[in-house]
């Protein structure tokens, strides 16, 4: 072999090994069945745009790949006493345009978030004052101890004031807001990714940010976002490698997906619990042909209509075997349910109760239900139509996309429902959350925030004692037995039917290794790719 | 050509006697109906469908319809002739336990329903603005007409998709099944109306300048009872050739809004939220759930459509 041939075979050798390990040099491809509307990070608090915003956005804090609350923007923090938070921000961070970041911005994203048109209203207290110390130094000033105040806060974005300012942005752009703003259509944040491209409800290109003041676990160059509704044509996408990974995965297709040579799925279960709940606060349902009384303010009905509901069946059918049935409205990563047990499956006991509350010919109600939203809802609520006309129960179901279906039921809607099917992961993975934003009482006027996805209007001011005291204990053990006396209470009045945690499902290329989180939030600064 | 059309006139016509059967047998259309062997065919499947349509209650093992019937046990259950068949569910069921074949049945029937009322509808308001546009002329006609020209510049599905998105707004989530039935019948109905105005003009243009009409307005006769009694009677062959082919095409209409999921609800599905359904779960391997639907849905429309090109042909006396 000659010295030329030699040379000639190194550097073929050197130009392969560098086309096929180059760093930071990967496209990777995605698809979510929802779209990326705005990018303004205070317009919908919904985990699936928190998600693709965390890519360019950071908060003062981080989740870790454990959902632990871990630095960043904040380096650290203190209580210097129960109603003051002091924290130390990271030095020499640079927004995406080069402005510095500073406590200015800080003080600015804490107004922003709390101004009117903001979705993430409750995420800092609206009597706290926020107060710079110094510029890398701020003060949040409480009216009263908040032991969990930075929960909420990976998902509590830091603008740069600086560029709001200019661009016109100071204002948060509401959801319903019908020409986007410059912040919806514009980024300008700290995170690892910037956006070149967007496209709402098309495609939006994220670019890797080199001056990123962490150090990159990815590879990528850039990451290609493009939403997907239909589940079949997600699916096909992925399996035709057109696309590196899809969320979510239809339960149908797991095993399909599974056994395919290019793609696996990564599941796992999800802190969401599903749950429904029956309208208990009006003197008459919206929709029923009872009329002058509500069949669920009477706690028997309740308990039929819990006891009619075969869960099992419902996982091993419709959720094939990828659920977790719950006796509690929370997830057993958020509140181990070893006391609690689901009452049982009785459809005979619940024919009895409903004859002793006097309706033993049954009634008939309307139930809401979104069809785009959750794992195979539409066919969840299908299902518990089904077992309710086996007690005489005649529901008229109405299942609708998720737009329809939140801008009717939720609390701007009027809370228009009679009987309804709803999701929910705690934004701080605490229980404490669920006790107040769910079944706390509504319209209290200390407190006008509690009960807010309160549907069902249940309300005890017994509970609502018990989760005002969890908020402030902060001795673990005498905190869960706090939650725990809670959700005894709550099932004692048969105030909600949880139902089940559903389980996550990722579709992921062989190529792509990727870090699943139990709040089923797509962080793709963690994935890493081969090449082609 | 002399007896391809046989002009009404006011004088009674013969009571129906035995004979009429025997004179319907022997005339040219039935002729050629007996003449063509997949004309037969094709009539003798509509008639099938329409029948187990009509039957399908007493055809069926559930009523897929009534939630309380539907056991979730039986959830996807493949075909009887498979392995995992079980009976009585010849074609299997779906995720809610429905049977497919009884879901078919009753399918059909809502399918049949809306095409044959939407039909109905279509032709009512088309013929009547056909022959008000035909019989009167001038700025009535250029009115009417150049609606029709707008609409015509526009795909059916697009018109049936408007109709059905402004009704659910101004309804909103107070349509139940049976009122998103009526809408459906509605979009259909307002859709299709253009085609007949357009040919019951042509055959009316034709037609009025003739004798007996003249001899009607003679004796005072008010417009609407020549346009009703002696003109229309005369375009009935291209209505009804239009009416059968349309059929087929409301049918698709509802199946594809059904299929895109502004139709029927998947608690009452029509043929075409059952191919929705079922699309979901193709790549799960259950493909029953999507197959029969499709395939009832194509067989119908074929055979439709066949019997209108047949009837075209038949009462096109320029083909005999």
């Amino acid at each position: 072999m000659s010295v030329g041939r030699s040379l000639f075979a190194a550097t073929l050798a050197g130009t392969l090994a560098l086309a096929l390990s180059p760093a930071s040099s990967q496209t990777l491809r995605y698809a979510n069945q929802g779209e990326l509307k705005s990018l303004d990070p205070y317009t919908l608090n919904e985990s699936t745009t928190s998600a693709h915003l965390g890519h360019v956005y950071e908060g003062l804090v981080a989740r870790g790949k454990d959902l632990k609350i871990i630095p960043a923007l904040a380096e650290s923090w203190e209580t210097p006493e129960p109603t003051r938070w002091r924290f130390h921000l990271r030095k020499g961070v640079k927004f995406h345009n080069g402005d510095p970041f500073t406590a200015d911005d800080v003080v600015f994203s804490a107004e922003r978030v709390r101004a009117k048109g903001s979705n993430f209203l409750s995420r800092v207290p609206a009597d706290a004052k926020v107060v710079k110390v110094d510029d890398y130094t701020v003060d949040f000033v409480l009216s009263s101890p908040n032991p969990i105040l930075t929960a909420l806060w990976a998902t509590w974005y830091i603008m740069d004031k600086k560029w709001a300012e200019a661009n016109d942005a100071v204002a948060p752009t509401p959801a319903a807001a019908t020409t986007p703003s410059y912040a919806s259509l514009h980024e300008n944040g700290t995170g690892p990714f910037t956006i070149e491209s967007h496209q709402p409800g098309v495609k939006t290109v994220f670019k890797a940010n080199p001056n990123w003041w962490g150090k990159p676990e990815h590879n990528l160059k850039e990451i290609v976002f493009t939403p997907i509704a239909n589940p079949a044509t997600r699916v096909a996408a992925l399996l035709s490698g057109e696309v590196d990974v899809i969320e979510p995965v239809p339960v149908q297709d797991i095993e399909r997906v599974k056994a395919s040579p290019n793609a696996t799925v990564l599941t796992g279960p999800e802190l969401r619990t599903l749950f429904v709940g029956m309208d208990q606060a009006r003197d008459e349902l919206l929709y029923s042909n009872v009329k002058g009384k509500n069949p669920f303010k009477d706690v028997r009905v309740r308990e039929a209509v819990y006891r009619a509901i075969d869960i099992e069946l419902i996982k091993n059918r419709v959720m094939r075997g990828l659920s977790t049935p719950s006796a509690l409205m929370v997830a057993p990563e958020i509140f181990p349910s070893k006391d609690f047990t689901r009452p049982k499956f009785d459809p005979d006991a619940a024919k009895k109760l409903l004859a002793d509350a006097g309706y033993a010919d049954g009634f008939e109600v309307t139930m809401d239900c979104p069809n785009d939203r959750y794992v195979n809802d539409a066919a969840i609520c299908q299902a518990i139509v089904g077992m309710l006309a086996r007690i005489n129960i005649k529901v008229d179901l109405q299942a609708q996309p998720k737009a329809q279906y939140f801008a009717k039921v939720l609390k701007p809607g009027g809370y228009k429902t009679s009987l309804y099917m709803l999701g929910w992961t705690p934004d701080t993975l605490d229980s404490q959350n669920v006790l107040h934003d769910i079944m706390g009482c509504r319209d209290d006027p200390k407190d006008p925030n509690r009960g807010e996805a309160n549907l069902a209007g249940y309300c005890n001011k017994q509970f609502d004692e018990l989760a005002d005291k969890v908020l402030v204990e902060s001795d673990t053990a005498k905190r869960d037995l706090l939650i725990k006396q809670a959700f005894e209470l709550s099932m004692k009045d048969w105030a909600y039917i949880p139902l089940h945690q559903q389980a996550l499902a990722w579709g992921v290329s062989k190529k792509v290794k990727l870090t699943q989180g139990a709040d089923n939030m797509v962080r793709l600064y963690w994935a890493t790719m081969q090449g082609e | 050509m002399s007896e391809a059309v046989v002009p009404h006139t006011t004088e009674k016509r013969p009571a129906a006697s035995p004979g009429r059967f025997r004179r319907a047998l022997d005339s040219d259309v039935f002729y050629s109906f007996r003449r063509s062997k997949i004309t037969m065919i094709a009539a003798g499947v509509t008639l099938l469908f329409f029948l187990v349509a009509i039957f399908a209650s007493v055809l069926s093992v559930q009523n897929p319809f009534d939630p309380a019937q539907l056991q979730l046990m039986n959830s996807r259950i493949s075909p009887l002739w498979t392995a995992d068949g079980q009976s009585p569910f010849l074609l299997g069921t779906d995720e809610q336990g429905r049977d497919v074949l009884s879901a078919i049945l009753y399918g059909l029937r809502i399918s049949l329903l809306v095409g044959v009322l939407g039909v109905v509808l279509s032709g009512a308001i088309g013929i009547l603005l056909g022959l008000t546009a035909g019989y009167f002329g001038g700025a009535v006609d250029g009115l009417i007409m150049r609606i029709a020209d707008v609409q015509l510049s526009f795909p059916a599905i697009l018109i049936a998709l408007l109709i059905n998105g402004i009704a659910k707004s101004v309804f909103g989530n107070k349509l139940d099944e049976m009122s998103m039935l009526a809408v459906l019948v509605f979009a259909i109905g307002l859709s299709f109306w253009v085609q007949y105005a357009r040919t019951v003009r042509g055959s009316v243009l034709v037609e009025k300048n003739k004798d007996y009409v003249a001899a009607a307005q003679l004796i005072g006769l008010p417009a609407p009872v020549i346009m009703l009694r002696h003109v229309l009677p005369n375009t009935t062959g291209p209505i009804l050739v239009i009416a059968t082919i349309n059929l087929a095409l409301a049918i698709i209409t509802e199946a594809t809004l059904s299929f895109l999921g502004s139709g029927m609800p998947e608690t009452m599905p029509s043929l075409g939220t059952l191919i929705r359904i079922g699309n979901g779960y193709l790549f799960a391997g259950e493909w029953w759930i999507v197959a029969f639907p499709g395939i009832a849905l194509a067989a119908l429309i074929l055979s439709i459509n066949l019997l209108g090109d047949w009837l075209r042909d038949a009462l096109n006396p320029k083909l005999r």
